[in-house]
């Protein structure tokens, strides 16, 4: 048994120690928004927040997270009220959508550490998240915007 | 869960049973819900409820308005598009409407596919008259309802926001005059809305999957969780075409969770209680490889084939009836001989993977009669009869649900994914979800067969196109998909049968040459092989007589009003022929697809490093349903053909495919992306298809601006094979 923080809950989990969090996420505690993309942290499909900060869960064992807290796109509000939600709805950034999870843990957590990120800012924080129906054009656009949700929810 | 398909339809006027019963599926809560817009995954018992009007269209008393989408949502945004046809007519905002995926049926043929098929980018264009009429006569059962019910003529009544309107303000609810409306008989000539009547066509409406694809809530066919699911990990033929001699499961089976090590006909299938420890124990098998016919194949060997076969005539199109009348005249063999100039060349276009972000995947649920799949498809008859194959039983006794589809881009009109989900949950008896790994999913793709494509054109003293021919040499996708379809010509002519261009001798050829390896249908087809082919080698005529590529083009296409504007709104937008300084234009055309569309690819080459600074796209697709989503479907097509264009490129090596997985199949990143344009041009002309135009001018237009920028004309892909400086 493995002992961790699921999205603010304690959870204890009995897997195989070497299983990587991405399936233990999936198959063990059916928080199935965190997908399964490459299995070799190329793609970015399965980021998640460890202690806050974004990782590749589909390379990261069980046996490596115990005791820390894991956020998933289950965990990023409970209503699609993060400023990176509702930026994402209102440009109507997902196509297909399978990638759009792991965007939008890597969009949250590069936001938290710098809230008025630049183009290039955005390009290097994101360049691990492939999506293949190229929605890169609105993801920029996006992370503008939820930057300004960011600001005025701060000046309310 | 389910019902008998069989299930009896409640209607009374037999026009209209006939009708529900050509859609066979559809029977009293067959229809499985898809957990969708703003739903929260629910018991996946939940059915489509409320009372039928159409095969698409269900009311419940409680007003609840259920839209059966018979197209699959695989990011193309069906799931809203064809929805807003029917709502339209029906006289109902669009975030009332609740979404559900339709099940496999006669109702729900792709008309223009000839099969319940999501593909070719024709779903707007085959529902566009479908869907409204099914919107228009819903409304008018309901109206006349209401003319029942208050006893007046139904002409006093008119529909507004989901209630029918009658005199002396008289009002009911469409959910108070459903049951009713659904007694009466189905009117048949339905007159439809004039687009200046549309309320919601047109509109950039907000996307109906949107809300449920950023809190992870949407499922996909990789999310589907049934009681007692059980996860399964399969072992493919490294080799293409081979098969396991030999399987020696001991090991496997040692390991922690593990159920049954599987033969089947796709692949050794090992079924666990976690799909970690399936991949493990496959992992851990050891199986003995009859690599079969193609344990030499490489790409050498490929291109060999293609240059031998490609040195006999091929067979002739011209006769087809697929080639537009207007470029039957004439003889381009003739008029080749009695050029003033001429100019040949070979254009090669190189296998490409599908790589859809979501790997394939499937669950199925066999128990005593019935077999239940959940799969993210394109194709729910195909999967249905793959699926009763595999497990014995009749094709009515299989339900296949659609779940939205993490990338489909062709990979999904395939269904070898499916035989061995639904073998390996008969044989443990329960329900068995299939994944397919990174690697197996890459290295095990219905391939965008390699193509050849020889160009000769002549022109006349004066610069003139007299003469453009094409000879096509590459393998067939339908002969293996489609082995009814007798065409000799396949999907590979598409597009060049139409080319746009005035030239008085035109001539294509084919030559099928297999090589050896399933080659399968991939975003835009032919189209971005034959473009590639037409608007290189028109660029190339451009350089050989001194003409800008624009006016050249813009002289073939004199006396067609769409086509010009599109290149002059093009022109104008991507400041054609002002690039900035050390920039460079290329420019490609593509008139398909029922529509209009053309790019100029904006760069510049230092010390041989390409950069890709802006693309302009301009298009004229007829009417948009709505044009937030075609925007979307154009930045994807772009996104899709640079990335093919830059480096997409799949190789062999005994048989086996080289590439794996995202470090060695590279893909466009989001810091790579160059600044887009994209303009789309106002049209009431009947709606054209969209999925799949903006990928095939991608390269071309990126060749020529290479060849503007640095005189070298690269006439294979991808770019990343050749050396720029």
């Amino acid at each position: 048994m493995v002992d961790l923080t699921i999205n603010g809950t304690a959870r204890s989990v009995d897997a195989d120690a070497d299983t990587p969090l991405l399936w233990v996420l999936r198959d063990h505690l059916a928080l199935t928004g965190t997908k399964f993309g490459c299995g070799r942290a190329l793609c970015g499909a399965c980021t998640v927040h460890l202690d806050g900060v974004p990782v590749r869960s589909c390379l990261l064992p069980l046996s490596a997270v115990g005791g820390k807290h894991v956020t998933t796109i289950e965990g990023l509000s409970k209503d699609r009220s993060h400023a990176v939600q509702r930026a994402w709805m209102e440009l109507d950034v997902p196509q297909c959508g399978y990638c759009q999870s792991g965007q939008i843990m890597s969009a949250a957590a590069l936001l938290r550490t710098n809230p008025s990120p630049s183009d290039a800012d955005i390009d290097a924080a994101l360049a691990g998240n492939i999506c293949r129906c190229g929605t890169y054009p609105r993801i920029r656009k996006a992370i503008h915007r939820a930057a300004e949700f960011l600001r005025e929810d701060k000046t309310l | 869960m389910s019902q008998d398909p069989g299930g009896k339809p409640r209607a009374a006027d037999p026009g209209r049973r006939a009708f529900l019963q050509r859609s066979a599926y559809l029977g009293g809560g067959l229809v499985v819900a898809l957990v969708l817009p703003a739903f929260r995954s629910g018991p996946r018992a939940a059915a489509a409820s409320g009372t039928e009007l159409n095969a698409w269209l269900r009311i419940g008393a409680d007003d609840s308005i259920t839209i059966l989408v018979d197209r699959s949502e695989m990011g193309q945004g069906v799931y809203t598009a064809l929805p807003m046809l029917i709502a339209e007519e029906l006289e109902v905002d669009l975030p009332r409407v609740r979404i559900v995926a339709a099940p496999a049926g006669e109702a729900y043929v792709n008309v223009l596919n000839g099969g319940q098929v999501t593909g070719t980018s024709n779903s707007v264009p085959e529902a566009w008259e479908k869907l409204r009429k099914a919107g228009a006569q819903a409304r008018l059962m309901l109206i006349a309802a209401a003319g029942q019910r208050w006893r007046i003529p139904p002409s006093q009544c008119r529909a507004a926001n989901g209630e029918i309107l009658g005199p002396q303000g008289r009002k009911a609810r469409y959910g108070e005059l459903v049951d009713a409306a659904a007694k009466l008989p189905v009117p048949k000539d339905v007159p439809l809305k004039e687009p200046k009547d549309f309320r919601l066509i047109g509109t950039p409406l907000p996307r109906l999957d949107t809300a449920a694809k950023v809190d992870g809530s949407a499922e996909f066919g990789l999310d589907v969780q049934l009681p007692g699911m059980l996860y399964a990990a399969i072992a493919l033929s490294p080799t293409l075409g081979g098969r396991a001699a030999a399987v020696d499961s001991a090991a496997a089976l040692t390991l922690p969770g593990v159920r049954r090590v599987l033969p089947t006909a796709s692949g050794v299938v090992v079924v666990a209680e976690h799909f970690w420890q399936a991949k493990k124990a496959r992992d851990a098998l050891s199986i003995t490889w009859d690599a079969g016919a193609n344990k030499n194949l490489n790409n050498a060997a490929i291109w060999s084939l293609l240059e031998k076969a490609a040195a006999g005539p091929g067979v002739s199109a011209m006769k087809s009836d697929d080639v537009a009348a207007a470029l039957k005249g004439g003889n381009a063999a003739d008029a080749l001989k009695k050029a003033a100039r001429t100019f040949t060349a070979v254009y090669e276009l190189p296998l490409l993977a599908h790589a859809t972000m979501e790997p394939m995947n499937c669950t199925a649920d066999v128990r005593a009669g019935q077999c239940d799949v959940y799969v993210g498809t394109q194709v729910q008859q195909m999967t249905q009869a793959a699926a009763a194959a595999a497990s014995g039983l009749k094709p009515e006794r299989v339900y296949v649900h659609t779940t939205l589809l993490g990338g489909g881009f062709g990979r999904r009109l395939e269904v070898d994914f499916v035989p061995a989900a639904v073998e390996a949950s008969k044989a443990v008896g329960a329900p068995v979800k299939l994944i397919w790994t990174r690697e197996d999913d890459m290295t095990h793709d219905a391939y965008r067969p390699p193509a050849r494509e020889e160009v000769a054109a002549g022109l006349d003293a004066s610069g003139k196109l007299i003469a453009w021919s094409l000879h096509v040499t590459s393998p067939s996708i339908t002969a293996r998909f489609d082995p009814t379809n007798k065409d000799p010509f396949d999907s590979v002519i598409e597009y060049v049968q139409n080319f746009p261009y005035a030239v008085p001798n035109f001539d294509l050829r084919y030559t099928r040459q297999e090589i050896g390896i399933d080659v399968g249908y991939l975003r835009s087809v032919s189209h971005a092989a034959n473009c590639f082919a037409v608007e290189s080698s028109i660029d190339e005529l451009a350089a050989a007589v001194a003409k800008d590529p624009l006016a050249f083009r813009l002289e073939l296409l004199a006396g067609k009003p769409r086509d010009t504007q599109l290149l002059r709104v093009l022109a104008e937008r991507s400041g054609w022929g002002h690039a900035p300084a050390g920039h460079h234009q290329g420019l490609a055309f593509m008139a398909a697809y029922g529509g209009f569309h053309a790019q100029v690819a904006e760069i510049s080459v230092e010390s041989g490093r390409l950069r890709i600074h802006k693309i302009t796209c301009v298009i004229d697709c007829g009417q948009t349903v709505n044009p937030r989503i075609v925007e979307s479907q154009v930045e994807s097509g772009i996104v899709y053909g640079l990335s093919a264009a830059l480096w997409g490129e799949v190789t062999l090596e005994g048989g086996r495919v080289k590439q794996r997985n995202f470090n060695d199949y590279r893909v466009l990143r989001l810091h790579e992306m160059p600044e887009l344009d994209v303009h789309i041009i106002p049209s009431d002309a009947a709606p054209g298809g969209l999925g799949e135009t903006a990928v095939p001018p991608v390269a071309p237009a990126l060749c020529n601006a290479i060849f503007a920028a640095t005189g070298k004309r690269l006439r294979s892909l991808p770019l990343s094979a050749h050396k720029l400086g």
